[in-house]
């Protein structure tokens, strides 16, 4: 890397300049757990790396009244510490909860996971059944993308030169709303998803499902929102005529790949497995939220 | 390319020092600054054998960059010790021989100070998963959690000489 520059800007103008300016790669750096080891094995090259963690509000959580505004520099271990945040979505909590070593928390963002573009990522399943919302700044001024809109293959998103997301909106819980995350590791600690799946259900007073978003992670090129498994909730107590539907629908909806992780038979197998164990978490915390036990 | 100047402080004392861009935090500590008890093992975050304190959280100095150092608070190994008094997480690394080669220790000694830092009564599962992010292929583990926690102990004030 003969020529690459860092700045460390402290407005969100002067990020988009560095960015939309540099004649090559320009790259966002909040936490650095995916760029800096993408850096040293030659996959990433960028000319230019713009330190985004000097911008007021890019690190921190707040609160208005209908959502969480999360900044893209974030570090995992803020958001996890975050009470009223890891009680809203315990679903996302876990998601980012997983993702590498205390270290590696203390460092990695919730937008970096996203952005890194890894079919895998363990915050992305949940984030996107919470209908989360991506702030992104760019030369045009400001869009809003949802969160499945931002990855659109392996390693590619679908921001634009100069872009860059500066905060994740989530919006707040309705009542006897919840979530879940879970993911399948051959061990306990300190791997990449072999599957995982992210459940937010809405329940009514009678214990019914309402609205759901069922999301798979590593079964596709990209996370997959599996309509026909959140259809197969909607409506429906957890039953097992419940479940049997949902497992189907998620396993139909998988096209995973082969790897020394896990072969696509197994994969598709257990998409189904964590979609059931999934929704029993979720339903139980929404169920929960009746009782105000959260 | 222009080096950055940085300013940090560094084990309490403010240092300051030039770097190229690409130089991460621990290339600096190492070949700039001399303080060459972090260590390298993976430079990919697996190994936690570059684990640093940087302003209250531990990071793989290896991940990091230098520039980005600058305004920060960072302990390494070397500011563990009180002068010639070890840090009680040291004292019982010798104690239960929680080291044999020593390649992983002070990573490991960086990792569970910031444990203890912020919970002076952790399970041993908790401490498992605490130091999920640091490496050993010597010791089993066993030995350095049972550090940990008698050190823990000992910081509780439940041994004697625990004064600290």
């Amino acid at each position: 890397m003969p020529n690459l520059s860092f700045t460390a800007p402290t407005t969100v103008d002067e990020a988009i300049r560095a960015l939309a300016s540099a004649p090559g790669l320009a790259k966002p750096l909040a936490g650095g757990t995916d760029l800096l080891v993408q850096m040293r094995s030659g996959r990433m090259r960028p000319e230019v790396i713009v330190d985004i963690k000097r911008i007021p509000d890019l690190i921190g959580i707040r609160e208005t009244d209908d959502s969480f505004v999360i900044g893209a520099a974030t570090p995992g271990v803020m958001l996890s510490e975050h009470e009223a945040f890891s009680r809203a979505w315990p679903g996302i909590v876990e998601g980012v909860d997983l993702i590498g070593s205390q270290q590696i928390q203390g460092r990695a963002s919730l937008v970096g996971n996203l952005c890194n573009a890894s079919p895998a990522a363990d915050s992305v399943p949940a984030l996107i059944t919470a209908h989360a919302v991506a702030v992104i700044a760019g030369p045009d001024g400001r869009r809003e993308a949802p969160v499945e809109a931002i990855v659109t293959g392996p390693g590619q998103t679908s921001l634009k030169k100069g872009e860059f997301v500066v905060e994740f909106r989530v919006p707040k819980p309705k009542p006897r709303q919840s979530d879940a995350y879970l993911r399948f590791i051959p061990r306990t600690e300190m791997d990449i998803a072999v599957v995982g799946c992210g459940i937010n259900v809405t329940l009514d007073a009678a214990g019914l499902c309402t609205d759901a978003r069922v999301v798979l992670g590593a079964v596709a090129p990209t996370q997959l929102i599996v309509d026909d498994a959140a259809q197969a909730l909607i409506g429906h107590r957890l039953d097992d005529d419940t479940l049997s539907r949902l497992d189907a629908a998620a396993q139909r909806a998988c096209k995973p790949i082969n790897d020394k992780r896990g072969t696509i038979e197994y994969r598709t197998k257990v998409a189904g497995v964590l979609a059931r164990r999934a929704a029993a978490i979720a339903f139980e915390r929404a169920a929960g939220r009746v009782a105000g036990v959260h | 390319m222009a080096k950055q100047h940085v300013s940090t402080i560094i084990n309490g004392e403010p240092v300051e020092f030039l770097c190229e861009p690409q130089q991460t935090l621990l290339d600096v500590l190492r070949d700039e600054l001399n303080l060459t008890g972090s260590k390298e093992g993976c430079s990919s975050g697996d190994c936690g054998a570059c684990t640093v304190i940087a302003d209250g959280n531990i990071v793989c100095s290896c991940l990091m960059l230098g520039a980005e150092a600058e305004g920060r608070k960072i302990t390494t190994i070397e500011g563990i010790a009180e002068g010639d008094k070890l840090h009680p997480v040291q004292q019982k690394f010798l104690e239960h021989a929680a080291l044999q080669c020593g390649f992983c220790t002070p990573g490991f000694i960086v990792a569970a100070k910031a444990l203890l830092d912020q919970n002076l009564n952790p399970t041993e599962e908790e401490t498992r998963y605490w130091l999920a992010g640091n490496l050993c292929r010597c010791t089993g583990y066993d030995k350095i959690i049972r550090a940990v926690l008698d050190a823990a102990a000992v910081m509780r004030g439940e041994q004697a000489g625990a004064a600290r």
